[in-house]
């Protein structure tokens, strides 16, 4: 498991139904690119995150394919539509098999 | 209300007179607080008039990462101080929660550092490490490492906002004046001084970096060019390196000077701590 | 009347015929034509229907803020044409995708387009570029 790799969230704690919210997500990641090279000139392997994936209440929001182009502490904003009650469920996936995951419940209000 | 819209009139315009820099009106708003970017320069800088925040002299979208603290990356190593804060170091088997209830007791602490203790200089990663070592039992941590540049961020986080006004009378004089000297005093094969860049030429491009008065209210601070929080000392360490001098150590009385001096060159800026930076 | 000699007529045909022989392309493909072909397997991509908003001048190549949009996408994908790879990521977007557009932060090696390739719903290919301009710094390193 990478070190120190922290998941950071900005959902609202209500939202009506049906409407359209804004989701923030950071997490702190070194995201290795492969190009890096060590004191010695050897190429420091890549290791970064590969995918990121936003459910809610079982339902797939968005699905991030993710490339060494993305900086240090992969950021991503995007929309999602919120139907009713329940759970955002937030994963990323490392490429030394790690995945983690952070929840965020929405209150219809 | 009639008067507050002149009032602000008359801001606006005095802030566009004395800008140097891209957005001229830009104003530094985090969680609708106004920080307070440009000051009146106190009386003992005899070459300057105003002094300005770094954030001033960054892009627009450099800019826009600062003004929301979900956008501001320097937060995840907040959050991780937060984690700090409450796990259990060291042979005494405290945290720091154990002694102090919560952070926000520091409030005021960041503009006041470094500061006179007994007779020494001491700045805020000595003092968190006096704990660690003195009271917890802990290992010191690193001067710019992860550990306690996330602690030092979440520590000046609690000053945001407040004006920066370090002491430089009675016991610190004579450390402020070496810092004084040192930042006037060239160095390195392209033997340039502090206030080259920094008093003589803010505003002014190199190659193409924006010149900024050097102010160090921000500190540590998120830089986009390394993608983490740099400390003070560590980015004395960077300037040094640029003009090819050796480097004083972090930690050095060298260092902790210029500190001392340099906080007193931006007396009147808002905290702004954890800033963001190219 | 102006007679085009056999000599430079043959070797220009030669020519066309050999380039064409060896690479595989028309003669007009570019590298970025190429990059956008392996994102749509081939097929054109067309102009317009999709939004790139990056910043004129990244103030440092390392994290540049980009974003994307591009109403009735299915997927959006991110090409950084003057990286050492092009490929920066592809949004793939759900049934409760409250829109289809989103924000990220990049690497750009220096001053290059980046372009957006939107595969809509109907399976038909949009693309929009940016250009970046990446600096070196002068004193920040």
């Amino acid at each position: 498991m990478a070190k120190g790799v922290k998941p950071r969230v900005k959902v609202p704690k209500t939202a009506a139904a049906g409407e359209t919210i804004t989701i923030k997500t950071l997490i702190s990641h070194k995201m290795e690119s492969g190009q890096r090279k060590d004191g010695d000139g050897n190429i420091i392997p890549r290791s970064i995150i590969n995918r990121f994936t936003t459910d809610f209440n079982g339902q797939n929001v968005i699905d991030v394919t993710i490339e060494p182009a993305v900086s240090t502490n992969p950021y991503f904003q995007f929309e999602a539509v919120v139907p009713e009650a329940g759970e955002f469920k937030f994963t990323w996936y490392d490429d030394d098999g790690s995945v983690y995951e952070e929840t965020k419940k929405v209150a219809i209000g | 209300m009639k008067t507050k819209i002149i009032i602000t009139s008359i801001a606006a315009i005095a802030v566009s007179a004395g800008s140097l820099m891209a957005d001229e009106d830009a104003q530094l708003v985090i969680d609708d607080e106004a920080m307070t970017i440009q000051a009146d320069a106190p009386a003992h800088m005899e070459n300057v008039d105003e002094v300005l925040s770094g954030w001033i002299f960054r892009s627009r979208e450099t800019q826009a990462l600062q003004m929301d603290d979900f956008d501001n990356p320097a937060f995840i190593f907040v959050d991780q101080a937060l984690d700090l804060w409450d796990k259990v170091d060291g042979t005494e088997g405290k945290s720091c929660s154990s002694c102090h209830e919560d952070v926000a007791e520091f409030a005021g602490l960041r503009t006041k550092m470094p500061r006179v203790e007994d007779g020494n200089l001491v700045t805020m990663e000595e003092l968190v490490n006096e704990c660690r070592t003195d009271r917890m039992g802990a290992e010191p941590w690193k001067w710019s490492k992860g550990n306690m540049t996330a602690m030092t961020a979440l520590i000046g986080l609690q000053s945001r906002g407040m004006p920066m006004n370090v002491a430089i009378d009675g016991d610190a004089a004579p450390y402020w004046e070496k810092g004084k000297e040192l930042y006037y005093t060239r160095v390195g094969q392209l033997d340039m001084s502090c206030s080259n860049c920094h008093e003589d030429n803010y505003g002014n491009m190199i190659r193409a970096d924006h010149l900024s008065q050097g102010q160090i209210n921000g500190f540590p601070t998120y830089r986009l060019k390394n993608a983490k929080l740099n400390s003070m000392h560590g980015r004395f360490k960077g300037c040094m390196k640029n003009i090819r001098a050796t480097p004083y150590k972090e930690g050095s009385p060298e260092f902790k000077a210029l500190e001392l001096y340099l906080a007193s060159r931006g007396t009147g800026l808002a905290v702004e701590t954890p800033s963001v930076r190219n | 009347m102006t007679e085009v000699s056999r000599r430079a007529a043959l070797t220009l045909g030669t020519g066309t015929l050999a380039y064409v022989a060896l690479t595989g392309m028309p003669v007009f493909a570019s590298a970025t034509d190429e990059m956008i072909a392996a994102v749509t397997g081939g097929a054109e991509a067309v102009d317009g229907g999709i939004d790139v908003i990056a910043p004129e001048i990244a103030e440092n190549g390392n994290t540049v803020p980009i974003e994307v949009s591009a109403p009735g996408a299915a997927s959006i994908t991110i090409l950084a044409t003057g990286n050492p790879n092009p490929g920066v990521a592809t949004f793939n977007f759900g049934p409760l995708a409250g829109s289809r557009s989103a924000s990220t932060r990049i690497r750009l090696a220096r001053t290059q387009d980046v372009i957006a390739v939107a595969q809509m719903e109907d399976g038909t290919f949009r693309k929009a570029s940016a250009n970046v301009k990446v600096t070196i710094g002068g004193c920040g390193g």
